[in-house]
């Protein structure tokens, strides 16, 4: 989609080193207004760091980033702490952003947390935090949203609720959507192309053609399979090592 | 009322007010120690301008501000654990201050009036400094608040959209090291921390949004001035140790109160 358009974003053989470590390798990314992109990866593939790079938080040692003049990005978070020694409600978190009250109402409304407006931030749970987050993304009115694993901490039913509520704002905002995931199994409904990450790109394209590539099987064949299984009875991040340690073998 | 007691209030007030909001950021930020290191590098300062002869204000000022310049830029290069750096200048800063004042001090250097306060002291041009700094401080606060905050939450969320975060911390330190000189006078190079942190950490439990918890920590902050000038006054106590104690005693009585989350 939007092929005639350029793209937001551009990343072009991106290279971080940390004292004698490469955490990545000439990684490419491209994104598209009005496409989801998912990064996926093992632990310590330089899914953040990549991202960072996009973000323009991090230097990267070489290759080229590219990113449209202007670029708006909403940008959400893999963790936010609050110290427990500042007061601060939804409403007043969501203010920092400088939009009115209305837009905030209405942005909480669209994540489905309006009720939550005058809890304090650190009263909410994983999955309200994830969402109050992905509200604060959205009040840039971004043409480029950045989500470090937004399901992070969230049960499997609002799993899919929120991957779908991604998916919808896509398709009603048009904006570019950067997603960072462990999940290989839900995330693979709601996403237009994957990027298979281990330092470099292993793999990217159609969900469908990326999960029978070779590279993504070597990378993620046991997990892949094991998924199910694991989703059933995971309650918190429990997943993030269980998927790790059968990728390990594989 | 003596006016030597309505230019100590005045003094005092004018420290407590502008410590409520700065104080509130270093709860916020966990910056005491970052306090404690540049309100020990006054004393170099004070030393600076006995040596040089120059206004002592003047000295303790520009000591502040190049010590917090570069604690700015030595936390940047990550060259050491940030608490281990503020333990190594703090004290370093100290024990120079210490032997610099008492090899060029002269005998009329009262240094227990810079370790612990002379707030009965004041004079009118010290109220007319310290009401100087503590307006032009509270007036750029108040122009940064919300950048402030923002980069207090999440520092890459703020980076990320489009806030300048070193500029603003930069700001922030810059101003702690104003405020630290002119509190000086009030409760001593060793007690200033504490005006800042007390009366922020006993407003934090009274109070649900970030504006109130500053303005709330300004006002017992203004308590406690009256309060140690009272213990001062009746009991001859120490002025700018009876304020400290008097800002603890305000946050022992809070703890009475649940912490709202």
């Amino acid at each position: 989609m939007n092929k005639h358009k350029p793209p937001l974003l551009k990343a072009s053989r991106i290279s971080v080193t940390r004292g004698d470590r490469e955490i990545l390798k000439g990684a490419d990314l491209t994104l598209n207004s009005g496409e989801i992109v998912t990064l996926i990866g093992p632990n310590g593939a330089g899914k953040t760091t990549l991202v960072r790079v996009v973000l323009g938080l991090m230097e990267a040692s070489s290759g080229e980033l590219e990113r449209q003049a202007n670029l708006r990005i909403g940008y959400m978070p893999q963790k936010l702490h609050i110290e427990p020694s500042l007061p601060l409600s939804v409403d007043r978190f969501l203010s920092l952003t400088g939009c009115k009250t209305e837009e905030i109402i209405a942005n909480l409304g669209l994540t489905g947390v309006e009720h939550l407006r005058f809890s304090p931030m650190q009263a909410l749970s994983g999955g309200e935090t994830q969402r109050v987050l992905l509200a604060r993304a959205l009040l840039r009115d971004p043409q480029l949203l950045v989500l470090d694993e937004p399901v992070q901490g969230v049960d499997i039913a609002g799993q899919a609720a929120l991957y779908q509520l991604i998916s919808r704002i896509r398709d009603e905002r048009h904006c570019g959507v950067l997603m960072v995931s462990h999940d290989l199994h839900l995330v693979m409904a709601s996403t237009d192309t994957v990027v298979c990450l281990n330092q470099h790109v292993c793999c990217h394209g159609h969900p469908e053609k990326v999960t029978a590539d070779p590279a993504y099987l070597e990378l993620f064949g046991q997990a892949a399979n094991a998924s199910v299984a694991v989703y059933t009875h995971h309650h918190d991040h429990s997943h993030d090592s269980a998927c790790e340690s059968g990728e390990q073998h594989a | 009322m003596p006016e030597f007691i309505v230019l100590a209030l005045l003094a005092g007030f004018g420290v407590a007010i502008v410590a409520g909001p700065l104080g509130s950021f270093a709860v916020w930020r966990r910056m005491a120690y970052f306090g404690d290191t540049l309100a020990h590098s006054a004393l170099l300062g004070v030393a600076f301008g006995l040596l040089l002869s120059i206004n002592l204000n003047l000295a303790v000022v520009l000591v502040c501000l190049s010590l917090a310049l570069i604690l700015v830029v030595l936390q940047q290069n990550r060259v050491i654990a940030t608490d281990t750096l503020l333990g190594i200048l703090s004290h370093s800063t100290l024990a120079l201050g210490l032997v610099c004042v008492s090899v060029f001090g002269d005998q009329r250097v009262d240094l227990m009036a810079y370790l612990f306060g002379d707030l009965l002291a004041a004079t009118r041009a010290d109220v007319i400094t310290i009401f100087v700094v503590s307006a032009f401080v509270l007036l750029v606060l108040l122009k940064l608040w919300r950048p402030l905050l923002a980069i207090t939450v999440h520092e890459e969320l703020a980076r990320v959209e489009g806030i300048p975060v070193t500029a603003v911390r930069t700001t922030l330190m810059l101003l702690m090291a104003l405020v630290i000189a002119i509190a000086m006078k009030v409760v001593g190079v060793l007690l200033i921390t504490a005006l800042l942190i007390v009366p922020a950490a006993a407003s934090r439990r009274l109070t649900h949004t970030p504006e109130h918890m500053a303005m709330l920590a300004s006002v017992l902050g203004c308590l406690s001035v009256i309060g140690g000038m009272l213990a001062s006054f009746y009991w001859d106590t120490p002025a700018g140790p009876s304020v400290v104690l008097s800002a603890s005693s305000l946050f022992l009585l809070t703890l009475l109160r649940k912490q709202p989350i």
